[in-house]
């Protein structure tokens, strides 16, 4: 059961980034190009996934299992160190670079882009590269 | 500002919008997780017990959408116009920053800000700063 809810979940995640636009890295990129011709549109993508989000957790923040029984996996850290913040920005200039973030990466895979597979098996490297340091450091 | 408004898509991309909040909500209440896509895939590295079926189900998910898309619609082409050298830069930043970061678009700026988490908050504006300059350095002054 936990196989076929992540099944779902992924599939109307993905498909939710066909809708929205944000599987076209064009139109990532039009919308993080401030000094051009700019497209807002993904900052409502951010809107109506949130919307939902707020009452999602809402729900989940008073359980301490979910539906099927599952132990409840928030995240309790509030440290804002200097790994989060400098992991995201260079999360952010590879974002930038190539207008493709992790999930939309994976769907446009789905479509058949050969370039999609290639950020995809470089995008798996780097978080190779991580697995290897992070174990060596204490 | 100069808006482009022939391109702005708002109703498609909220109602995108609405349903990647419909995968969150369905990933948190019935798995109890956060479906944040770099931790998902990254975990796989180390899965712990019993997390390699619903880690994998998840991604399936995600590269089959467009097939299930597809059965009521056309499939928009995305247009990646990035070379190959710097899809491989790309990729190896977003998937080293990540995992330091500990979460991407979907982990920090969907689920954490609906969660309301200053940590997600400010790994949120780090990742879009990041975006926004590494993108106006690209295009306006190289």
């Amino acid at each position: 059961m936990p196989v076929l809810t992540a099944l779902l979940a992924g599939l109307v995640f993905g498909i939710g980034l066909v809708v929205s636009g944000m599987a076209d890295p064009a139109k990532v990129l039009a919308f993080l190009d401030l000094a051009g011709r700019w497209d807002p549109s993904l900052a409502l993508v951010m809107a109506g996934a949130i919307a939902v989000g707020l009452a999602a957790f809402a729900v989940a923040r008073r359980r301490t299992t979910s539906w099927l029984g599952a132990p409840l996996r928030l995240p309790t850290s509030r440290h804002i160190d200097t790994r989060l913040v400098a992991g995201s920005v260079l999360f952010g200039i590879g974002w930038g670079i190539a207008g493709f973030c992790p999930g939309p990466a994976l769907t446009a895979l789905g479509m058949g882009e050969a370039k999609a597979a290639v950020f995809v098996l470089a995008m798996i490297a780097g978080m190779g590269v991580f697995e290897l340091l992070d174990r060596r450091a204490p | 500002m100069d808006v482009d408004w022939s391109s702005f898509t708002p109703i498609a991309s909220l109602a995108g919008g609405v349903l990647i909040g419909v995968a969150a909500a369905v990933f948190v209440l019935f798995n109890g997780r956060i479906a944040g896509i770099s931790g998902v895939l990254g975990g796989l590295f180390r899965p712990g017990k019993g997390e390699l079926g619903w880690r994998v189900a998840f991604i399936l998910g995600l590269v089959a959408a467009p097939l299930a898309y597809a059965r009521f619609a056309a499939l928009p082409r995305p247009r990646i116009d990035a070379g190959w050298g710097e899809l491989v830069i790309a990729g190896l930043l977003v998937g080293l920053g990540t995992r330091y970061g500990s979460g991407c678009t979907s982990g920090h700026g969907v689920c954490g800000l609906s969660r309301l988490s200053p940590r997600s908050l400010a790994a949120t504006v780090a990742f879009m700063a990041a975006g926004f300059v590494t993108v106006f350095v690209l295009r306006h002054l190289l």
